[in-house]
């Protein structure tokens, strides 16, 4: 009787034991996570909720809770400037990542073959990646300014006719934002591309090449199907630059001349910041929001699915 | 968090001050926490006068600097402060923006230091209307800018054969002149408020001071859409001429240094751009010249710096009202002045330790205050509310860097965004 009660007191405490220390096991990472998820939930999705209901009243310099309706959505539909904002993002966004694309692609796909000094190019390449935006700005800044950059020095080389004013040039100020920020981003996309060509498997490759694909078509039909997942990362990381791209304008054109390369997070900042209008700022912030929601879901959505079906 | 961290910060206050009480037995009576952006060298220096005249009385100053040129982040500072019920005694608010904060019921009133120190005659009416809210004192002004200045560089202008244009026909002529002999007439940077700033001069020149009372100040649909408005909008587009193609998103002391350089020839800016010239060594009347912009001689578009008092209660209230006293008073005022290349904002002062320029100014700003040409600058934030300045701003900036756009077209943007705003 003692015997077996001594026998099966540890045995029930060890149990006991465990089983405490199964549910810290089970209940840890959510304890540790809590606080960061909290923080965020309130930081992220609370702030959003707030925007959203500021976005809803006539706040001006201070939030009010003076509730308008859409009043400010209507102004902003009404706002020429919103709209050039709006339009420039769709010809940035749009040209900054197919373009980034393309080149970050040719890139590693050069890179990709065996090349010498495959280390030190990468680096050249990657390297813009690590500057801030505010930096390539200004350099840019300097270089497409018609009277100090390109211009002035293939000018000076006696090409008297040769012009390069973009910088200058309301129509064409967009664009130099997409060089900019191709310059910058290309090499970081090439370096994803390359981790994702190191990562397909050389016997299906070869078994292309056994089939009697040229190599171009194995390129199109073999290796770039397989590097989709990198696409669908690539274009969710160049979007969301796009999208948020604020100190490269600050920087680079400084959303000028007028307002002619100015783009929606810049336009947001001067409404809800400088001009006393945090109701209208907080709409255009809404759409903002509206556009890239709109525009990510149905991506992710499609990416994911096919992902798991395939 | 409001509720837990006023009350946390006051005892840690007490018991600091208290501390420091017993310690030294020091009579530190109250303190004035003061929010600025006289963030650069000289205005920093100008801005720690005002704190040792303080500490001369026997009150503390809690110096509460935002860096920041425009006072963007300053201000955001303040809104966050304003709102969590915490405002400094005072803060660098100017124009109708007091009135905004009066609006909100955060603003504290000077009247009885207004009083005693007769305010009512030593401002001019136009600027004591800037600082008072519902009649009510509840800012002190700090300084005066003048906003329509030309500055020229007198060797270029003798290169080019030309004197200090005072028309705008002049100007134009003076810009020919100077282009033929191989300058760029008129240094211009392309930002929005470097546009409205030459924009008001000229609308200023062409319309005069009524008309620019109607059409900036009042917003008058019917000035803003005039005849009289697409002509000042025609004149203003064609200075373009006269301005190089580089000039888009250049800051506007890059643009000074052209004309202190010798590669442009005039610009059109407000006094501060003495501050460029002073720092390059060069003496007012003989190495730069200064003139009110073009046709505008018998005008002063005002741009005045100025510090609103928050409601406060105590001893920080009587340290407040001695503030408000200290800024206006002569020796603050010259010594102020001096550092930020303004004018002093009280008209009775001695003017012989200024340079021509300032005393130039100083005259007609007394001159125009009485006779009526002392103006509120838009483009410096003197004239209206920040949304409207800031679509004034938008038509003013699309209208000059557009190809294509007609002054008409301009001048009913103009009449759509103040009404948009009202």
């Amino acid at each position: 009787m003692s015997l077996s009660s001594s026998a099966a007191r540890p045995t029930a405490g060890s149990t006991a034991r465990r089983s405490h220390s199964g549910l810290l096991q089970a209940w840890l990472p959510k304890l540790v996570l809590a606080p960061s998820a909290a923080i965020s939930l309130f930081f992220v999705y609370g702030f959003m909720l707030w925007t959203f209901v500021l976005s809803l009243t006539n706040s001006r310099m201070l939030p009010s809770y003076e509730f308008v309706g859409f009043a400010q959505y209507a102004r902003l539909m009404a706002n020429d400037r919103w709209w050039v904002a709006s339009t420039n993002l769709v010809v940035f966004g749009g040209l900054f990542v197919a373009i980034c694309l393309a080149l970050g692609l040719v890139l590693a796909i050069l890179l990709d073959q065996r090349i010498r000094q495959e280390g030190a190019l990468r680096t050249i390449y990657l390297y813009p990646m690590a500057l801030s935006f505010i930096v390539t700005g200004v350099v840019w800044k300097w270089l497409l300014n018609p009277g100090l950059g390109i211009q002035a020095m293939v000018r000076s080389w006696g090409f008297e006719n040769f012009r390069f004013d973009w910088l200058v040039d309301p129509d064409m100020a967009v664009y130099t934002l997409v060089i900019a920020a191709v310059w910058q981003a290309s090499g970081f996309v090439m370096a994803l591309f390359l981790a994702g060509l190191r990562g397909i498997d050389d016997s299906i490759l070869k078994a292309a090449q056994l089939d009697g694909a040229s190599l171009p078509r194995i390129y199109w039909r073999v290796v770039i199907p397989c590097l989709r997942p990198v696409v669908f990362s690539a274009v969710m990381i160049l979007s969301h630059i796009a999208i948020k791209s604020f100190d490269l304008v600050v920087a680079l054109t400084g959303g000028g001349p007028g307002y002619a390369s100015d783009l929606p997070a810049t336009f947001m900042y001067a409404h809800a910041f400088t001009r006393a209008q945090i109701g209208l700022g907080s709409a255009s912030a809404m759409l903002m929001l509206g556009g890239v929601l709109a525009i990510l879901i149905p991506y992710l959505y499609s990416e994911l699915r096919s992902r798991r079906h395939g | 968090m409001t509720l837990l961290e006023n009350p946390l910060r006051k005892t840690a206050l007490a018991l600091a001050t208290a501390a420091a009480t017993s310690l030294t037995f020091s009579v530190q009576a109250a303190e004035v926490e003061v929010l600025h952006w006289w963030t650069s060298g000289g205005e920093a220096r100008a801005a720690n006068v005002l704190k040792e005249l303080m500490e001369a009385e026997g009150y503390g100053w809690e110096d509460f600097a935002v860096a920041g040129g425009g006072g963007e982040t300053a201000m955001t500072v303040l809104k966050s402060r304003a709102m969590s019920g915490n405002p400094p005694s005072a803060a660098q608010i100017k124009g109708p923006e007091i009135q905004e904060w009066g609006e909100l019921g955060l603003l504290g009133e000077l009247d009885e230091v207004a009083e005693a120190e007769g305010w009512d005659e030593l401002l001019p009416p136009t600027v004591a209307d800037v600082m008072r809210h519902n009649g009510s004192y509840v800012a002190v002004p700090v300084n005066v800018h003048r906003v329509n200045w030309l500055w020229a560089n007198p060797q270029v202008l003798e290169a080019a054969g030309v004197e200090m244009p005072t028309t705008l026909d002049e100007l134009f002529e003076a810009g020919e002149a100077i282009r033929e002999a191989g300058f760029i007439p008129l240094a211009h940077g392309g930002q929005a408020w470097q546009d409205a700033t030459v924009f008001e001069s000229v609308l200023l020149a062409s319309g005069g001071t009524e008309f620019y009372q109607q059409a900036l100040v009042e917003l008058d649909p019917e000035a803003l859409g005039s005849e009289r408005m697409i002509e000042a909008l025609e004149t203003f587009k064609r200075l373009r001429e006269l301005m190089d193609a580089d000039m888009s998103g250049r800051d506007w002391n890059i643009a000074t240094s052209m004309v202190i350089e010798g590669s442009a020839g005039m610009q059109l800016m407000g006094d501060w751009a003495k501050g460029e010239f002073t720092a390059a060594g060069l003496t007012a009347g003989e190495e730069y010249l200064c003139a009110a912009a073009p046709g505008t001689q018998d005008a002063f578009t005002f741009n005045i710096d100025s510090l609103a008092m928050f409601r406060v209660e105590g001893a920080e209230r009587e340290a407040q009202q001695a503030l408000a006293r200290l800024v206006l008073e002569p020796t603050f005022q010259e010594a102020f002045n001096l550092a930020k290349g303004s004018i002093p904002a009280r008209p009775d002062l001695d003017m012989s330790e200024f340079d021509q320029c300032a005393q130039q100014s100083m005259d007609d700003f007394q001159r125009t205050a009485e006779e009526g040409g002392l103006v509120p600058s838009m483009a410096h934030g003197m004239a209206v509310r920040a949304d409207v300045q800031g679509a004034i701003f938008d038509v003013v900036t699309n209208y000059f860097n557009s190809r294509d756009m007609a002054a008409e077209e301009a001048a009913r943007r103009m009449v759509n965004a103040a009404q948009a705003a009202l």
